[in-house]
């Protein structure tokens, strides 16, 4: 019988998650979605299309919006990431989780924090102003509860709330 | 997803010695479509060498006017780097028609030419396909073939090009830099990508090992008379059926220069010289564009799903070289078409 081809070895990353200083021993194909959710328990991290089409698995990568499914995690090493259990600060709701309690901008939730953490990533980048500017940059993340018109209604609520800062 | 190997190279002949070394070894850099095609056993590197480290993240003025892009610049911050935004803004509007703002993200400029087909039988390893097994037969001929080419396929590949980028840079004439074993060369873009021929596997002109180090824009970039039109099936993050990318030089209303390339119809971005001969010294006019649109789809052939395309880019052409001509190029928000 062939000796059967050993598997390629861990390896030890560290990342910054939420705040959190995190060493990991992860296997070379574990992606970003499941290194959150899997070794981490950060579930608030949806797993929806895991092919980079529904937006679901959002989260900032050094501020940045992208989809962790098709983020190996070995290679984000020394990165800074930030899931929608990062959001909220000393109990208060970050002012996208708050506008979308108030725009009842869900049905099933299922996309939501895929939705808050790109809107986050969105205003960070600045460059949507308009509602056709929103719907535009906000195109990576599907709702298949169709909650659209309310989610740019929050978007553009925590927009406001937060120009002083963005 | 294979099991695979994994290494991180600090320097770029670094990389080019690991990969010449294993044949089955990938490079990976933003990762979008690579990893996408790994999950679906379309792709089975057994290592992947991750260049996305690599110090090839500059945007540099070059001599002669020219702008030098790392390939790992990516794709959002290409699209808003100021010179860009300001030399180039056909190349702006193409990057910013195409994906989601996740993936641009993400996304490199070395990655964006060497994306693979979006054909679905590319993608479904349950059918057969010569791009993805040599071969094996092409499914598009008899299948369902609406998004294929019209122009420049064969009869063992039928797929089209997936970026609209790559459109924009062919119509700027840019130079790919690359680097391999044998040393630096340069490519001009139009011989970057193939078409399909008997050898649909390989899409593009770079050798084993080798790598994109930069992409150069030459100092014409056509910032006045421009457009980039994407016609496609949804209004936001799908690919395009057809598009167009035009950038034109004028001269009290007469065409001094012209570029025209299309998208979304052949294996490869698709110019014809002619169709871009024939609109210089020509008033800016519809019926001069539609004769640039005859050349340039002289020899588009119609499949079972998508001879309409013919008709498609044709509108299209005339209506993008009129947007540029106007200077009211495409809004990639507010999608009314004018």
């Amino acid at each position: 019988m062939a000796t059967p081809t050993p598997l390629p070895k861990k390896i030890a990353i560290a990342l910054t998650v939420n705040g959190t200083p995190k060493q990991l021993e992860l296997a070379p194909w574990t992606t970003l979605l499941d290194a959150l959710r899997d070794h981490l328990d950060l579930t608030g991290t949806k797993k929806g299309c895991d092919h980079g089409q529904c937006g679901a698995c959002t989260v900032l990568v050094d501020g940045r919006r992208v989809n962790a499914c098709l983020v190996l995690a070995v290679m984000k090493d020394g990165a800074t990431v930030t899931t929608i259990e990062g959001l909220a600060r000393n109990g208060a709701l970050h002012p996208l989780q708050q506008a979308f309690i108030d725009h009842d901008a869900f049905q099933c939730g299922y996309c939501t924090p895929g939705q808050i953490c790109s809107a986050a990533g969105l205003i960070a980048e600045g460059r949507a102003k308009s509602p056709d500017e929103i719907r535009e940059l906000m195109s990576g993340n599907i709702c298949r509860c169709a909650a659209y018109p309310n989610i740019i209604a929050a978007i553009q609520q925590a927009m406001a709330a937060m120009g002083s800062r963005s | 997803m294979i099991n695979f190997e994994y290494a991180c190279p600090s320097n770029v002949a670094e990389a080019v010695r690991q990969s010449a070394a294993d044949p089955r070894a990938k490079f990976i850099a933003g990762g979008t479509n690579l990893v996408d095609l790994m999950k679906k056993d379309v792709e089975r590197p057994a290592r992947l060498i991750d260049i996305s480290r690599l110090p090839l993240k500059s945007v540099a003025e070059a001599p002669g006017g020219a702008l030098r892009i790392g390939a790992l610049v990516p794709n959002t911050d290409l699209a808003y780097h100021p010179l860009v935004e300001q030399r180039y803004p056909m190349l702006s509007s193409a990057i910013l028609a195409g994906a989601s703002q996740q993936l641009r993200n993400m996304a490199s400029t070395g990655g964006n030419l060497l994306q693979r087909t979006r054909c679905y039988y590319f993608y479904d390893v349950a059918s057969p396909c010569n791009k993805r097994e040599p071969g094996s037969g092409c499914s598009a001929v008899t299948g369902f073939n609406r998004q294929h080419a019209i122009l420049g396929a064969s009869d063992a590949c039928l797929a089209t090009h997936p970026s609209d980028m790559c459109v924009a840079l062919a119509a700027l004439e840019a130079k790919v830099h690359v680097v391999g074993p044998g040393g630096e060369r340069t490519i001009a873009f139009g011989d970057f990508h193939r078409l399909p021929g008997s050898e649909p596997q390989r899409d593009t002109n770079l050798q084993p090992a080798e790598i994109i180090t930069a992409v150069e824009l030459p100092a014409r970039g056509f910032s006045r008379n421009y457009t980039y039109l994407k016609i496609r099936d949804r209004l936001s993050y799908a690919f395009a059926l057809v598009s167009v990318a035009v950038g034109l030089e004028l001269e009290n209303g007469t065409i001094r220069e012209a570029r025209l390339a299309l998208g979304g119809v052949a294996h490869k971005p698709w110019r014809e010289e002619n169709a871009e001969a024939a609109l210089r010294g020509q008033a800016a006019s519809d019926d001069k564009f539609a004769r640039a649109a005859d050349l340039l789809l002289r020899d588009a052939k119609g499949l079972s799903h998508n001879a309409f395309k013919i008709d498609l880019a044709h509108r299209a052409v005339v209506r993008a070289l009129g947007q540029a001509a106007r200077a009211t190029p495409q809004s990639q928000s507010n999608k009314a078409i004018r």
